[in-house]
């Protein structure tokens, strides 16, 4: 396709739509947490006379007894803690899934498969959690979001494992090294990429979630970020500064991590994608 | 071999991954069958049979419902496969732009769905909302987007759309990409141009991109909680309801067994949607 006046004119265009319907929310969320209260509830794109962006968010961390901090706190050892037994437990999984072909081993993908498309059921899930004495806690909740992304992470683990060459194992085998020196000495090191790519992603999902929590993790003890923001706005009402300034600290840190990592964001949710 | 095999790949490998993914995914979807048919408050139970189901569809607030999350699950994918094939071969073309169009397009599908539904209640506010305030510019009254229950569920769906519009995006550029290029030179030689190559090279060889758009807008269309909850919160009275939202609602209000068959009923719906439709979908993709 030759680059003519009405390619040049049509990617104007649709660089000028593109650059209104995906920024201008944006720049709405910053303009807002910038203003006074009245000046917020005409909820218009007037630059505000003063800037009272730090004035919004140190009152937003202040509210109810500096609960944003505590939820911070709480978002943070959630993903962490989820992250890391969710890369332990689905690379080594997806590892035994990839290399051996056996019945079990198809019924085992088929169910893990079925973590894609089924929802998850929420009352028995707490019938579940009080069961074994986890509901209300972080660590409850970090198992229910280990088990919620679980098949994400093996679809991604498998496909890459896919591409490691079997003469691999068994130069490692020769040498006599058994199923876990093998794995963690000579395939998890392999598996970097990937890995990274998973705790990119995951970390966005698990930060971002607000479903599960709110179900799995209630009381003002446990908050999370997202559970904050959605409180805030019943208390809130008339106070759209504040929740603006809230809602802009919850975007930063996906905004981090896509402007260092977009293109593995990117790959790694079209791959995953595909591969389902 | 089997012998080695059952050193080096040990399937006690599994465990610790099954350990999480048995009790808090299998087991209870499991078990969500019986409490369906129960009455239920967690520490004891009564059995009742179908009567949850009945009651979901014979209340018109619970069938409603049934149809929105239909409906919700249908426009929204629609519209991504649409936007999303025209944005991804857009991109796909030779334009300066690119990268900078999809990182922008792609944003959205990593920000929270709590902001994302906060700033867009705020501009469809009715009267003083940027997006009735643009209309104006035109002469136009804009409607009220959220309050009316009669565009309440477009509106909600529009904004879904707008967040998730990126995964689509992408996947239909990764489709459009991996199509060989000796299709195009054949269509060039030939003599063919831009709109022929788009009705018979990328639309027949991106079907398998095509496919994963809708089955994958499509299970998360049926099972959209979130942006509901956070935009209208299944309002204006029960416009904008799912079956997700009657869930959460049901439990809420401590109707266990209820807020259980919502879940087998969400459960079914997937199901019998899904399977059949990814059968139908793979059997039409063409060999490249």
């Amino acid at each position: 396709m030759r680059r003519n006046k009405w390619m040049i004119l049509l990617e104007a265009i649709v660089l000028i739509v593109c650059v209104v319907v995906f920024c201008l929310p944006f720049y709405f969320i910053l303009l807002t947490a910038m203003k006074t209260a009245p000046d917020a509830a005409l909820m218009n794109l007037q630059w505000p006379e003063q800037n009272m962006l730090w004035e919004n968010i140190k009152e937003v961390f202040g509210a109810r007894n500096y609960m944003l901090v505590r939820a911070f706190w709480n978002s943070t050892l959630l993903t962490v803690f989820s992250l890391l037994i969710l890369v332990v437990v689905s690379s080594m999984a997806a590892f035994v899934l990839q290399r051996r072909t056996h019945r079990f081993t198809s019924l085992a993908m088929l169910l893990v498969m079925a973590g894609l498309i089924i929802p998850p059921a929420v009352v028995p899930t707490i019938w579940v959690l009080e069961g074994i004495g986890l509901f209300k806690t972080l660590m409850g909740m970090i198992s229910v979001e280990v088990a919620i992304h679980f098949s994400f992470c093996v679809l991604l683990y498998k496909a890459f494992i896919g591409g490691i060459p079997r003469e691999i194992d068994e130069a490692a085998v020769m040498d006599g090294v058994g199923g876990l020196g093998l794995f963690y000495r000579v395939i998890f090191p392999l598996l970097k990429p990937v890995t990274a790519t998973i705790v990119v992603i995951e970390a966005v999902f698990i930060f971002n979630d607000f479903t599960h929590p709110l179900y799995f993790l209630p009381g003002a003890k446990n908050v999370t970020v997202q559970l904050t923001l959605y409180n805030f706005t019943s208390q809130y009402v008339s106070q759209w500064n504040l929740l603006f300034a809230n809602a802009l600290l919850i975007t930063l840190p996906p905004l981090i991590l896509f402007l260092f990592f977009s293109k593995k964001i990117v790959a790694g949710m079209t791959a995953g994608a595909v591969k389902g | 071999m089997t012998k080695v095999f059952k050193r080096v790949y040990p399937f006690y490998f599994l465990i610790p991954a099954g350990i999480f993914y048995i009790l808090l995914f299998l087991v209870p979807t499991a078990v969500s069958f019986f409490f369906s048919l129960t009455r239920w408050s967690l520490m004891d139970w009564s059995f009742i049979g179908l009567d949850n189901f009945v009651t979901f569809f014979k209340e018109p607030w619970l069938y409603t419902g049934l149809q929105n999350t239909m409906i919700f699950a249908i426009l929204t994918s629609g519209l991504k496969v649409v936007f999303g094939l025209l944005l991804g071969v857009f991109l796909c073309s030779r334009i300066k732009s690119g990268e900078f169009i999809k990182s922008l397009v792609f944003f959205p599908v990593l920000v929270s769905t709590i902001a994302v539904g906060i700033t867009f209640e705020n501009l469809m506010h009715p009267s003083n909302g940027i997006i009735n305030g643009f209309l104006a510019w035109f002469g136009l009254k804009g409607p009220n987007l959220l309050g009316d229950p009669d565009l309440a569920l477009v509106s909600v769906a529009l904004v879904d759309v707008w967040k998730g519009i990126g995964i689509a995006t992408v996947i239909f550029i990764a489709g459009i990409k991996s199509i060989p290029e000796e299709y195009s030179e054949a269509l060039q030689i030939d003599g063919g141009n831009a709109w022929h190559k788009f009705w018979n090279i990328i639309i027949p060889l991106s079907r398998p991109a095509m496919n994963t758009v809708i089955m994958l807008s499509l299970i998360g269309g049926l099972k959209t909680f979130d942006l509901i909850w956070a935009m209208t919160k299944g309002g204006p009275g029960f416009s904008t309801d799912t079956i997700a939202s009657i869930i959460f609602k049901q439990y809420q209000a401590g109707f266990y067994g209820l807020s259980t068959a919502g879940n087998v009923i969400l459960f079914l719906i997937v199901i019998l949607i899904v399977m059949p439709l990814m059968k139908l979908l793979t059997r039409n993709e063409v060999e490249m």
